[in-house]
C-alpha cells in the first residue's frame, strides 16, 4: 500500500467514525428521554392508571384516564377543524397559489407557523374564553387548530408539488376539468404524503401545553363536555410534575411515557403511509 | 397538400401563431389533415412542433403565458372559438405524450376508464366493453386481461406507453395526438407503437410528432417539415423524402444540419 491510500483511508475512517459520532448524539437526545421516562414512569402503569382518574392530593392510586379521554377529544376535535383548512390551503397553495393570493396566504402561514404557541393560545382565550366567561376544551382545540393549520398546509403544499406536471397534462388532456384534476388525480397520488403531514400535525399538537394553559385549563374530574375545562396529558404533566407531593411526581412521569407513546405510535403510523408512497410512485 | 375530394376534411390550421407572451413559438402555419391518415411533423428540436400539436386540443393555452391567433378547424368549426368548451373538446381529441403518464393511483382498468368517467356515468358493463375495446386498439388486451385491477405502475415502459394510448382511445375521439410517443420507449416498443399507428389510423385522424426521420417515414402518409416555429414545407411522405422542393428540408432529411 502506497502512502497515499494508508493516509486515504485514515481520513476515511477518522470521518466515518466522527459522523458516526455525531448521529449517535443525536439520537442520544430521544433515548435518554425515553430511557428517562421508563425508568421513572414505567413502575406506575398499571390497568387503573388507563381506567381510573385522578384520587384527591394525599391519597395513593387513581389514574389519569380522564386525560387520556381529553387529550383524544381535545386532539381529535383540533383535527376535525384543522385538518379540512390546512389540507384545502395546501392545495389552493399548490395548484392556484402562484398569483398574489397564494403569496399572502404562504406568507401569512410561515408567520403562523413561527408564532410561540403559548401567543396563540391567549389569542384563543381573548376570543373563546373571556366573552363566554368560562374555560373550555373547545377553546383549546381551536388554538390546537389553528397551530396545526400552518404546517398541514405547507407540508400538503410541498407534497402536491411532487407530483410530477406530466401527471396534471394528462389528465387535463383527457377532459378533466381543473378542479377534478386536483382532486382525482394530483391529491390523490400525493395523498400519502397529507397523510404523513397530517399525522405529523397530529403529533406535534397533541403534546402541546401552553395553548391549553387558558383554554382548555384542566379538569381533575372526569370531563367529555367540551364546553366545559378538560383535561389533557400535557396538562396533567404539568400541574402533577410542578405539584408537591411525591404521589403526583410519579403520575406525571408515567403520563409523560404515556404521552411519549402516543406520539411515537402516531409517528410510526406516518411513517408506514410515507413508505406505501414511495412504493407506489416510482 | 393534396387533399382528394373523396377524404372527408377533419382538422385543419389557418394562419395559427402560437405564441408565450410576446414570443411566437410557432408562426402563421396553415395545414390541413385528411381523415384517416397519419401526418408527421418533423424539425429540429425547438423548431415548435410539440407547441403546434400542444394548440390542437388547447393544451397550449394551459402553459404559463401560453395564447394563440389564428384558427384551428375541426369539422370547420373553429375549436378557438368563443362558444367552444376547451375541457368538452379535449375529450374529442385524445393525447399521447413523450413519457408514459399512467396515473400511479389507479388500477390499469380505471386508467383506461379514466376519459370515460368523466363524461359521466355509465353503466358498469358499457365501461368493460370500452377498456376491453381500447385495450385491444392499443394492442395491449393480451398482456393485462388476466390483471386488469393491477397498479398501472406494475408494467413496463413500453407497455405503460400503450396504456396511455389505450386511455386516450377510449373514450372515441375523432383525432390523436402522439408527442413524440417512443422517445422513452426501447426499438421493440416502438415497432409496437409504430404498428399501432397503421392500425389506429382505420379509426382515427392522427397526427404524430417525432424526433426520428424513419420513423415519420415508415408510419406516415404525410410529412410536415417545421423549422424555428415556421412550417417549411408539408406533403405525401414519400414525395418529402425522396424530392423535397425546399432545400432546408434537403438539409435536414439528408442531415446536414439539426
Amino acid at each position: 500500500m502506497s502512502a497515499r491510500t494508508v493516509r486515504r483511508r485514515i481520513t476515511s475512517g477518522v470521518m466515518t467514525g466522527l459522523v458516526a459520532a455525531l448521529s449517535f448524539t443525536a439520537v442520544l437526545a430521544l433515548l435518554l428521554i425515553l430511557g428517562d421516562l421508563i425508568a421513572k414512569g414505567a413502575s406506575s402503569i398499571d390497568w387503573a392508571f388507563f381506567t381510573k382518574s385522578p384520587v384527591p392530593a394525599g391519597e395513593t392510586g387513581g389514574g389519569v384516564a380522564n386525560a387520556i379521554i381529553g387529550t383524544g377529544i381535545i386532539v381529535g376535535l383540533a383535527a376535525l377543524i384543522g385538518l379540512p383548512i390546512g389540507i384545502g390551503a395546501g392545495l389552493f397553495l399548490a395548484e392556484y397559489g402562484s398569483g398574489r393570493l397564494g403569496f399572502m396566504v404562504r406568507f401569512i402561514a410561515d408567520v403562523l407557523n413561527g408564532t410561540p404557541s403559548i401567543v396563540i393560545g391567549i389569542f384563543a382565550w381573548t376570543w373563546m374564553v373571556k366573552p363566554v366567561g368560562r374555560f373550555s376544551a373547545l377553546a383549546g382545540s381551536a388554538a390546537l387548530a389553528i397551530l396545526m393549520i400552518p404546517m398541514i398546509a405547507r407540508t400538503t403544499e410541498e407534497m402536491v408539488r411532487l407530483v410530477p406536471h406530466s401527471l396534471r397534462e394528462a389528465a387535463l388532456a383527457l377532459g378533466y376539468p381543473r378542479w377534478r384534476t386536483s382532486l382525482r388525480v394530483v391529491a390523490r397520488t400525493a395523498l400519502g404524503g397529507i397523510v404523513t403531514g397530517c399525522l405529523v400535525g397530529i403529533a406535534r399538537v397533541a403534546g402541546e401545553t401552553a395553548p391549553l394553559l387558558f383554554t382548555a385549563l384542566g379538569n381533575l374530574n372526569f370531563s367529555t363536555d367540551v364546553r366545559h375545562p378538560m383535561q389533557t396529558l400535557s396538562l396533567q404533566i404539568y400541574v402533577y410534575g410542578t405539584g408537591p407531593f411525591e404521589e403526583w411526581h410519579r403520575i406525571a412521569w408515567a403520563a409523560a411515557l404515556v404521552l411519549m407513546a402516543l406520539v411515537l405510535i402516531l409517528a410510526m403510523v406516518a411513517r408506514r403511509a410515507t413508505r406505501q408512497r414511495y412504493g407506489r410512485v416510482r | 397538400m393534396a387533399a382528394s375530394a373523396n377524404v372527408r376534411l377533419r382538422l385543419e390550421t389557418v394562419r395559427l401563431t402560437a405564441l408565450f407572451d410576446r414570443n411566437a413559438a410557432v408562426r402563421e402555419v396553415s395545414i390541413l389533415f385528411p381523415a384517416h391518415t397519419v401526418t408527421a411533423i418533423i424539425g429540429p428540436s425547438g423548431c415548435g412542433k410539440s407547441t403546434f400539436l400542444r394548440c390542437l386540443n388547447r393544451m397550449h393555452e394551459l402553459s404559463e403565458g401560453g395564447w394563440v391567433t389564428g384558427k384551428v378547424l375541426l369539422d370547420e368549426v373553429d375549436i378557438y372559438a368563443s362558444d367552444v368548451n376547451p375541457i368538452q373538446l379535449r375529450r374529442r381529441i385524445g393525447m399521447v405524450f413523450q413519457r408514459p403518464t399512467p396515473f400511479p393511483t389507479m388500477s390499469i382498468y380505471d386508467n383506461v376508464a379514466a376519459g370515460l368517467r368523466v363524461n359521466g356515468r355509465r353503466p358498469r358493463s358499457e365501461v368493460d366493453e370500452a377498456v376491453e375495446r381500447a385495450l385491444r386498439q392499443a394492442a395491449l388486451w393480451d398482456e393485462v386481461k388476466d390483471r386488469l385491477h393491477a397498479s398501472a405502475l406494475e408494467l413496463s415502459g413500453g407497455q405503460q406507453q400503450r396504456l396511455c394510448i389505450a386511455r386516450a382511445v377510449a373514450p372515441e375521439p375523432e383525432i390523436l395526438l402522439l408527442d413524440e410517443p417512443t422517445a422513452s420507449l426501447d426499438p421493440a416498443g416502438t415497432q409496437r407503437i409504430e404498428e399501432l399507428c397503421h392500425e389506429l389510423k382505420r379509426l382515427y385522424t392522427i397526427v404524430i410528432v417525432t424526433h426520428n426521420l424513419q420513423q415519420a417515414a415508415r408510419v406516415s402518409d404525410y410529412t410536415a417539415f417545421f423549422y424555428m416555429g415556421r412550417l417549411i414545407e408539408v406533403g405525401r411522405t414519400s414525395d418529402l423524402f425522396t424530392k423535397p422542393q425546399v432545400e432546408q428540408t434537403e438539409q435536414y432529411i439528408t442531415g446536414r444540419f439539426g
